[in-house]
């Protein structure tokens, strides 16, 4: 056996190590962007290898334009023809057949597809000096053409909500996948001290996608999503049991702590120490997230340009201003969910009704985030699963799933501002150009927070797993 | 992107020297100094085929749709002839002048391979590796894990157990000392939660110390919690979930399949048995309810209920799930990207994975009850009365053939022709459900349910007097159906026909009358009235408030039934006319075929529709329920049936009800077998070549004399002959015990996958394990007992430093328990575990804002109460889209796809929930007054206790005195009132405590903060 001097000096040594590789600017960023640009195969091996601090930041492979993501992802799939893609020829030919052609080897998920053409539901007109076309019921994004750039040529693959919400996600309609902000995570590490590196704020109801819409898939369980909840504790299990108050509470955590090292000077096995700093941060969480859930400090103004009326009241509004905060605090990746746009029927009263929930604080979030100069490395993306079809579903005021063409908004770091891209065909139909399928999108979000898509792997079960899978180009026309 | 996990990795901290080399001056130069002593002993499978798989395979390898310049890289004869170009590959007489080495070393974008666009720039290090390969002859070997194990020769001393001999020459070589064994309490505790998943008693701790090790092993091998233990980490392979995933996410009954997998390890079913029930249990001679179970294994998949799905599409995403799942629980390769491509690695063509494939896709998605075996001898019982009664209307009627044979005449003659309808369009008003149209007419109503269905024909000149529907049933719809009910059952409010003559645009609706059916229910109202269900009359009254259905009853409700209408006005119609029925549903049909006639008022036999349908056999080539049907049909017509229809009545009344069902297999009939079409690009609408049942070529082969069909391909996934079987599942083993397998990758035994440090030991003990009969508990035995098992965690030693991982196993097992394991512990360590074998999942309480996120709330949601609540972790509710908050954190899979490997993490999440979850605050508050009770009545003694409790050992003088502090200055803050004690042992400031004699709340108050701490410990969570 080892004295007990012997293993001091031996985990002393090990600390000492693991001090130089974090403080010498060769920490586990450094290493693993390295190894990552030699595309060193021999350690890429996933393992369940311990890691003192898996969410330490890192640097990408290249010098990123964007730092951290804001994903406003609107589930349910909004009506492009009726927000953001106006389409004068399908309001002339509003109840005609649409041209059998056009149908060929096409799928609707509810509808025949040969029904009537349904012509767009509100009036457009243009804004900010780009002269973006935007629908009259988006007067509060007007306001921020001339900083988002309009991709009206979205494609995917997917036509039911849950698989195309993880397509979304995860670049594949099927479950098990990382999502976007866990290889976000993954690559890039969190800045947040006291805060989970990628959270997730849900308004209206629980989406299709469920968690595994922003899982960690089978990359490391710290990677995944963490919800921050819109009733009781804003993180699973934050408070203290009833009783135990702020110092019994300390105390309790020094005791376990003390115990803990004690282990750690007989076992000598480094999780006990990665254990002790996860109780830690647990305990700061327990200040730090009650801290930013906390709107007190928000001025009135502020909370007014958000649209938030009650600042306890859980919403849409109050998520983007929570991300905001978020951000500010080194979070890496923040999510909204908001399902609410299935406008199967219901099309006009829906879509206006989730405009008034959702166009204010959007663009309030993209103005808020640029006045506090941190829109230029934080990128917003705005945007559904698919579109909806320019035929009507039901009597004269619904649409159905549509994966050919669909519109999303992107702003900030490294995003073209005042800028639309792609177009469709005159009925909102097809691509007529540009097309932008998810993966060229996911291949461009990655390529602004300084990745080449086709190097962020992750090897599991023998295969480099990407994003993007085998597919992805950049989309140039939308960079900066 | 390398693992950020493996970061730390030994091989890169304890080469730092080389990496700083890297880092700093940017060349591969200096790792290649770094490597250099290593490069003497080139080791083809060590390190060549690793790189050939990474830097060539992909253009050069297996796929042939993909090669490039006609060159294979990964077979000899094919690399040393070389490509189209002419030029040698691998020059054996002039090394440096092999291509090969030229195309790597190249400066030359357009000549450098792979070509720079790959990104895969092969390091000096490997070109060192090719050339000193090349230079002793580029020899090849079959990669290790594609040919059969064998035992080799134990390297060790003559001494030591198998194992031992080869894990300590192995450091004997490398010149490391092994730890020193681990105490006995240590040892206890180990090997407790590794074969039952839950620490010892402080009793029973005491008892095993007085016992041998051995004796120890043997009672918990045989305790029943060896099989919640053991069964769990097969749940997670076979993603066992009680919720079908997707959006709508809702509750399917599939636990009798988790106590199958509990009960199979209980009795240490052999593994190849294990293996051939869940595969093709189904197709066993006679197979027991028990193998119809086991093939929940591969239903086990998600399933899309989403509005608007074309199933058929979900349906193909089922079956490469569960040839993923076959692929990583028991051959150990991965087969997705065989999916869409011949596997640019291993050797599965995509051929071949359409041919793995076909073996599985030739089964209906059969839901089934499952009885007890009271049950099942009460069924048997109603079946012999029946029988006897059968028997009695024979006695009364000796010539009873003679007479069925008229009466069969008398049928058939009043029977009218029916044509039966194509139909082009098919759908649902809403949208919601797409049906299809089988060969035979029938339509298949899957996905979504809807509530109103429409199908569209376009005819020739007809006429038509009268509509016909048939319900059928379907062995992919509940019970087969008819209907889709829970039960099976069906019911139809509503059917409309219209016409549409060519050049017309509007349909025109014709009366129905005269509806006749086989059977319909007695009329009954709802409870508050305003709706009727029964009479076939209801199909046609006009109204959607009253509904028609054929229920007969438990045991006999799912059999086909069938109802005729008759037009008001027949009518003529011309070629190109149209023909529309609507159909409107309570319980949606699942099966069901209609067809047409023009005979003069047609109507429906008050017979059986099965026994109509049996009477119609040619030739009365009847199977034997066919003429039981048949019989007892014309029975029921006979004058004197009154004499026995009440013992009938009276029998069927008994049958029993089953308590839950299962999802399984069941093979269509080899009259109607599905061909499986090879999928391009794997995608489910692009079906091409019609592809036979097969196994992958370059494997054993498949069994002589066994039939090639799925209980065959069950029989070749396990036979001795295969190369993956025993080891994939002894690695398995290896790694539930030692945190990481023999090979890391325990889903993953193809050329990409790391070579085992202790290859030989994994051969020795696969083949060891077949030897022994595929016995699970055999081979565990025989690891436990190993001094390679036996040796502390504890301390740093040399290998601590070169070997953080424990690879080469100088030392003792320690890493985190599983999710469930650190669950149960608290349960068990504060006395609230309620030992309770199988049954129907439990439901754990979850934050309201939990249920609050799910797209459909799952209203079933009550967490359970008293002592079911603390049930084993294992027989916890698991919805897919939910996953559970407590065992997700602690990296628990939720079961969309599986899983052989969890990660383990440490997130501040997981600390959390330790320090307040529910079930853990509720276990820290008992575990405090569990110290009070037994632990005696000083300080020291309760620490003793609460310690021997969760960490099966007594504290250290530095320990006690650390909780002796924390229980001071809490009876300090509780007396000073700053703090209070019914609120904190209780969580209700008015609750007293369930106070032993002589304490107070403050005692339980100042032990449940202790608890707390101590159900925390890194130690108490963490298999030493």
């Amino acid at each position: 056996m080892m004295s007990n001097e012997s293993i001091r000096e031996t985990h002393a040594k090990w600390l000492r190590r693991r001090w130089f590789l974090r403080e010498c600017g060769v920490g586990l960023g450094g290493i693993a962007a390295t190894s990552l640009m030699l595309g060193d195969s021999a350690v890429a091996t996933p393992s369940t290898e311990k890691s003192p601090n898996p969410l330490a930041p890192r640097a990408p492979h290249y010098a990123a334009k964007a730092k951290r993501v804001i994903y406003i992802f609107q589930a349910g799939a909004p009506s492009h023809l009726d927000l953001f893609d106006y389409k004068p020829e399908l309001a002339k030919r509003n109840g005609q057949l649409p041209p059998a052609e056009l149908l060929q080897g096409y799928r609707a998920a509810f509808i025949n597809p040969n029904s009537a053409l349904l012509g767009p539901k509100f009036s457009f007109a243009k804004h900010g000096s780009c002269g973006m076309e935007l629908s009259e019921v988006l007067p509060y994004t007007a306001k921020i053409a001339d900083d988002i750039c309009l991709i009206r040529s979205m494609q995917t693959d997917a036509v039911n909500h849950a698989p195309a919400q993880i397509m979304m996600n995860t670049g594949s309609q099927q479950f098990g996948r990382p999502s976007f902000g866990a290889w976000t995570l993954y690559g890039l590490g969190s800045e947040a001290k006291d805060l989970p590196g990628f959270v997730v704020l849900t308004s209206a109801k629980g989406t299709s996608g469920g968690a595994s819409n922003y899982g960690c898939g089978f990359l490391p369980t710290v990677y995944g999503g963490i919800p921050l909840r819109n009733a009781g504790d804003p993180v699973l299990y934050l408070s203290n049991p009833k009783g135990i108050d702020q110092e019994t509470q300390r105390a309790s955590l020094d005791t376990l702590q003390q115990l803990n090292q004690m282990s750690l000077q007989q076992f000598g096995d480094p999780e006990i120490e990665a254990r002790i700093q996860s109780y830690e941060l647990a305990y700061r969480l327990q200040s730090s997230a009650p801290e930013l859930m906390d709107l007190q400090s928000e001025s009135a103004a502020t909370l007014e340009r958000y649209g938030i009326k009650d600042a306890s009241k859980a919403n849409f509004a109050r998520n983007c201003l929570l991300a905001r905060r978020l951000v500010e605090r080194g979070v890496r990746f923040v999510q909204l969910f908001h399902e609410a746009w299935d406008q199967h029927g219901g099309l006009t009263a829906g879509v206006k009704q989730n405009a008034l929930d959702t166009d204010q604080a959007s663009a309030a979030l993209v103005q808020d985030l640029k006045e506090r100069g941190l829109l230029e490395d934080t990128i917003v993306i705005w945007g559904g699963e698919f579109g909806r079809t320019p035929m009507v579903q039901g009597g004269n005021d619904g649409r159905d799933h549509h994966n050919r063409s669909f519109s999303m908004w992107l702003a900030g770091g490294g995003i073209k501002p005042g800028c639309v891209y792609g177009t469709t065909d005159d009925l909102g139909f097809n691509v007529a150009e540009n097309p932008v399928h998810v993966h060229d999108l996911n291949a461009t979000l990655l390529h602004l927070l300084g990745f080449d898509h086709t190097k962020l792997i992750y090897r599991f079960q023998g295969r480099d797993y990407r994003l993007t899978d085998v597919h992805g180009n950049i989309v140039k026309g939308i960079v900066s | 992107m390398l693992g950020v996990n493996s970061l730390l990795h030994c091989r890169l901290i304890h080469r730092f020297t080389a990496l700083i080399a890297i880092l700093a001056i940017g060349t591969h130069v200096m790792i290649v100094h770094a490597h250099q002593e290593s490069q003497n002993n080139v080791d083809y499978q060590r390190d060549i085929a690793p790189l050939l798989a990474e830097h060539c395979s992909h253009c050069h390898g297996v796929d042939e749709a993909s090669r490039q310049g006609g060159l294979r890289l990964d077979k000899r004869e094919d690399a040393l002839r070389g490509g189209d170009s002419g030029a040698r590959a691998i020059a054996l007489d002039d090394v440096d002048n092999s291509e090969i080495l030229k195309r790597v070393l190249s400066n030359d974008p357009d000549i450098v391979m792979p070509p720079p666009s790959e990104k895969k720039p092969v390091s000096a290090e490997g070109v060192a590796k090719l050339r000193d390969w090349i230079r002793s002859g580029a020899p090849y070997d079959t990669h290790w894990s594609f040919t059969p194990p064998a035992k080799k020769n134990l390297p060790g001393l003559p001494e030591e157990k198998p194992i031992d001999s080869f894990v300590h020459h192995q450091l004997r070589v490398k010149n490391w000392s092994p730890a020193p064994r681990a105490t006995k309490e240590e040892l206890i505790r180990r090997v407790y939660l590794d074969l039952i998943g839950l620490p010892p008693s402080p009793e029973e701790l005491a008892e095993a110390v007085e016992a041998s090790f051995e004796q120890t092993v043997d009672k918990l091998l045989q305790s029943e919690r060896f099989g919640e233990k053991w069964g769990r980490l097969w749940l997670d392979l076979a993603r066992y979930s009680d919720t079908n995933g997707y959006e709508k996410d809702l509750q399917r009954e599939q636990w009798k399949y988790r106590d199958w997998v509990i009960d199979a390890f209980n009795k240490d079913m052999p593994y190849d048995r294990f293996v051939i029930e869940q595969i093709a249990g189904d197709m066993l001679p006679n197979a027991t309810q028990s193998q119809i179970i086991a093939t929940g294994f591969l239903r086990n998949s998600m399933i899309n209920e989403e509005g608007a799905i074309v199933p058929e599409q979900f349906r193909m995403v089922e079956m490469f799930d569960r040839i993923d799942c076959v692929g990583k629980s028991i051959l150990g390769l991965t087969t997705q990207c065989a999916q869409c491509h011949t596997h640019k690695f291993d050797p599965i063509t995509h051929h071949e994975y359409f041919g793995m494939f076909a073996y599985l896709n030739n089964s209906y998605e059969a839901q089934s009850w499952v009885y007890t075996d009271e049950q099942k001898k009460e069924i048997t019982t109603i079946h012999e009365e029946l029988s006897k009664v059968d028997s009695l209307v024979r006695e009364k009627h000796p010539q009873w053939k003679t007479e069925i044979d008229r009466w069969r005449e008398e049928f058939l003659g009043k029977e009218v022709a029916w044509s039966f309808p194509q139909f082009h369009q098919l759908e649902s008003i809403s949208g919601l459900n797409h049906p299809t149209q089988e060969p035979d007419g029938s339509i298949l109503m899957k996905g979504h349910t809807s509530s109103d269905i429409f199908f569209v024909s376009k005819l020739g000149p007809q006429k038509i007097t009268g509509l016909r529907i048939e319900l059928l049933t379907h062995l992919d719809f509940p019970h087969a159906g008819p209907g889709r009910s829970k039960t099976g059952t069906w019911g139809i409010t509503e059917i409309e026909l219209f016409t549409k003559r060519p050049g017309e645009k509007d349909w025109v609706k014709h009366k129905l009358v005269s509806p006749t059916s086989d059977f319909s229910n007695q009329d009954t109202k709802s409870a508050d009235g305003k709706k009727s269900t029964g009479p076939v009359t209801y199909l046609v009254d006009g109204t959607d408030d009253t509904t028609w259905t054929a229920d007969r009853g438990v045991g006999k409700r799912n059999q086909p039934s069938l109802a005729v209408m008759r037009l008001e006005s027949p009518i003529e119609l011309p070629e190109g006319a149209e023909v529309k029925i609507a159909m409107r549903m309570t319980d949606m049909v699942g099966c069901c075929r209609w067809s047409l006639t023009d005979a003069n008022e047609p109507s429906a036999a008050p017979i059986d529709y099965a026994a109509q349908l049996a009477l119609q056999v040619k030739d009365r080539e009847w199977t034997e329920s066919e003429a039981t049907e048949v019989f007892r049909a014309w029975a029921k017509g006979l004058p004197e049936w009154s004499d026995f229809s009440a013992k009938v009545d009276e029998l069927w009344k008994k049958h029993p009800v089953a308590a839950t069902s299962i999802l399984h297999l069941h093979e269509r009939p080899a009259r109607d077998p599905r061909i499986t079409k090879l999928l391009d690009r794997g995608n489910w609408d692009q079906p091409t070549d019609a592809i036979e049942p097969h196994v992958p070529a370059a494997f054993h082969p498949f069994p002589k004399g066994e039939p090639n069909n799925r209980l065959g391909f069950a029989k070749w996934l396990v036979s001795p002959d295969s190369p993956f079987a025993a080891r994939v599942a002894v690695n398995r083993v290896w790694q539930a015990l030692f945190g990481e397998g023999l090979l890391e990758t325990p889903d993953d035994f193809g050329v990409r996958a790391p070579l085992p440090e202790n290859r030989d030991l994994l051969d020795w003990l696969s083949v060891d394990f077949m030897e022994n009969g595929w016995s699970h508990k055999k081979l565990i035995r025989q690891i436990v007992l190993s001094e390679t098992y036996q040796r502390t965690s504890k301390g740093l030693g040399p290998s601590r430093d070169e070997d953080p991982r424990n690879r080469w196993l100088a030392r003792g097992p320690r890493f985190r328990a599983d999710a469930e394991v650190v669950r149960d512990i608290a349960l068990c360590v504060s006395g609230l575990l309620h030992h309770k074998m199988g049954g129907p999942s439990v439901i754990p309480p979850v934050p309201q804002s939990v249920l609050d996120y799910n797209y459909t709330y799952p209203s079933y949601w009550k967490a359970a109460e008293g002592p079911e609540r603390y049930r084993r972790t294992v027989y916890g509710f698991r919805k897919r889209s939910m996953p559970d908050p407590v065992t997700s954190s602690l990296d628990a899979p939720n079961g969309d796809l599986s899983c052989a490997r969890r990660v383990r993490s440490n997130t501040p999440l997981a600390a959390l929930t330790g320090l307040n979850e529910t079930i853990f605050v509720e276990a820290a508050r008992a575990l405090a007054l569990r110290v009070l009770r037994e632990g005696g009545e000083s300080d020291q003694q309760r620490i003793d206790r609460v310690f021997l409790l969760c960490l099966s050992r007594l504290p250290t003088q530095d320990e006690s005195r650390v909780v002796q502090n924390l229980l001071d200055s809490q009876r300090k803050r509780l007396a000073e009132g700053w703090i209070n004690a019914k609120e904190i042992a209780t969580g209700d400031a008015a609750l007293a405590p369930d106070l032993p004699p002589k304490t107070t709340p403050q005692d339980a108050a100042a032990w449940t903060v202790v608890s707390r701490v101590l159900l925390n410990l890194d130690e108490t969570i963490t298999k030493n």
